[in-house]
């Protein structure tokens, strides 16, 4: 526990000690925000779908947590290739236990910057949040960073160079962003549409989020919760066994 | 440091016929030697070598494909978990946890060994004394020369008592006065810890000076071995460094190519436009 507990502080104070990256990393929730909240509103108003900012504002927090947690996998392709990773191979330390550190500590990380929006977007206005939904909320939200930590973990143990980290990952997550049911319903859409979004974890946590958060759930959301567990566990043993695997360069 | 073929108790590190391959290339060719505990042991070759490959088959980074490595009398394939408690490593290029201060890198590497929280305090305390680095502590490690980072993964890797510690060209890149600093602080840990040093480096007057024993590799193999007098006599050399050209050729197999096709290859460049 100790080990876990210190490799998940490491993570969350250089999340701190960089302002500028809490900052660069609450940009792009809001460049949605504006963009697609500004663009997408009179249409939805008009189509009788009522408070667009309150539909996306959940599919925003889940963005969030999305890229924060898939990119940090940046993080750990980085020690591997300028040295930290090496310090804890040679340790008498469980792999496990260093995984379950970083991840954790990517999750919190996740977590604290999607509280941050969370909270601008209510003291805005854009939400109105009922109390006794913010907790559940809150867990769905746990349940899809730590996913997402265990998948940045994944690609940060597989790939072998900074350079296209981005890329390669942009090109995972956004398909998976837009395919969430985040920026728009899922009632009336096609099949092909529907169904690519139901393989999609990030959808049940985004699902959720705006059911507890005082809009409709498409999922149930004990079957969201269920979904969102059993691929935690598979992400789990996937990224235990991909760090397992890796070598120092 | 004596070839051998068997372990002995006084061996602190014990490698045995070890073969390792990337692909074709066989980096490390069936290799055999021993370290006495207490010895400070010079590994040097020229780059591409095969150091590199056995330091990390030696601090159980890298498996070997033949051959055994015994430290401290266990198996580093079998007991690596046991293994990594005996030896510190001070890597090439700097391991430390650069967004962090030289306290917490500290405080880590003490979870990384399960060091007891009631000792850790007064350990950092010790290892920041000895390198003299008190006054830092609380620095983020981005922020430091690479001379004091050094004294900071020297003090981390000694943290949990060793009984061995690994240099890699500990001193790479480092000013005579941090070169120097350094290898006092070697010499006082070996004259009162009994501390085995291997390590690996290109300053041969170094090595003349700290080390008692070492092997020179080359093409993966071991082509030189024993004290340092013993080595430069048979290589017939003044000093160690002739010693070491003279065993692994005063310049490489490309650069000589390089040096002696100088003119053809100025001859052949397109001549420039008038």
């Amino acid at each position: 526990m100790d080990l876990i507990y210190c490799l998940w502080r490491r993570q969350v104070m250089a999340y701190l000690r960089a302002p500028g990256r809490v900052f660069s990393a609450l940009a792009q929730p809001f460049l949605f925000l504006v963009a697609l909240g500004l663009g997408f509103s009179p249409i939805y108003q008009q189509a009788g779908r009522g408070d667009y900012f309150a539909f996306l504002v959940p599919g925003v927090l889940g963005s969030c947590i999305l890229f924060n947690t898939v990119f940090a996998g940046n993080d750990l392709l980085w020690d591997r290739q300028f040295g930290f990773i090496k310090e804890t191979m040679v340790a008498p330390a469980s792999r496990t236990c260093i995984l379950f550190g970083r991840a954790l500590g990517v999750t919190t990380v996740a977590l604290i910057q999607a509280v941050l929006v969370g909270v601008v977007c209510s003291v805005a206005g854009l939400h109105k949040v009922p109390a006794g939904g913010v907790l559940i909320a809150f867990g769905f939200a746990v349940l899809i960073a730590i996913f997402f930590s265990f998948i940045g973990s994944i690609l940060g143990s597989i790939l072998k160079d900074t350079q296209s980290f981005g890329q390669i990952v942009n090109f995972v997550a956004t398909p998976l962003f837009y395919l969430s049911g985040a920026v728009f319903p899922l009632e009336g859409q096609k099949l092909l549409v529907v169904t690519l979004t139901s393989l999609n974890p990030l959808s049940y946590g985004i699902d959720g989020m705006r059911g507890a958060l005082g809009g409709q759930y498409y999922y149930d959301p004990l079957m969201s919760v269920f979904i969102l567990i059993v691929v935690n566990i598979v992400a789990a043993f996937a990224a235990t066994f991909a760090f397992s695997r890796v070598r120092p360069d | 440091m004596k070839e051998t073929a068997a372990f002995q108790a006084s061996d602190m590190i014990s490698v045995q016929n070890v073969v390792k391959e990337y692909g074709k290339k066989r980096a490390v060719n069936d290799i055999s030697f021993s370290v006495k505990a207490g010895e400070v042991f010079a590994f040097l070759g020229p780059n591409g070598a095969g150091k590199t490959t056995t330091i990390k088959m030696l601090t159980t980074l890298l498996p070997p494909d033949k051959g055994v490595i015994k430290i401290d009398g266990m198996d580093v394939a079998r007991q690596a978990y046991e293994v990594r408690r005996r030896f510190g490593v001070v890597f090439q290029d700097c391991t430390l946890d650069q967004t962090a201060t030289v306290y917490e890198n500290l405080w880590m590497h003490c979870s990384f060994y399960q060091i007891p929280r009631s000792e850790r305090k007064r350990r950092i305390a010790e290892v920041l004394e000895l390198f003299n680095i008190t006054s830092h502590q609380r620095v983020i490690v981005e922020k430091l020369s690479g001379g004091l980072k050094r004294r900071v993964e020297l003090a981390r890797a000694l943290l949990h008592q060793p009984v061995l510690i690994f240099l890699d060209e500990p001193t790479l890149g480092l000013d005579p006065q941090s070169r120097r600093l350094l290898w006092d602080h070697l010499h006082f840990l070996k004259k009162t810890q009994n501390l085995t040093v291997f390590l690996t480096t290109h300053y041969l007057d170094e090595v003349e000076r700290f080390a008692d024993t070492v092997a020179v590799i080359n093409q993966g193999k071991i082509i030189a071995a024993g004290s340092v007098s013993d080595v430069i006599s048979h290589a017939k050399g003044q000093t160690l460094e002739d010693a070491f050209l003279s065993l692994t050729g005063q310049l490489s197999e490309r650069e000589s190519v390089f040096f002696a096709g100088k003119t053809e290859i100025e001859d052949a460049l397109p001549e420039a436009d008038n």
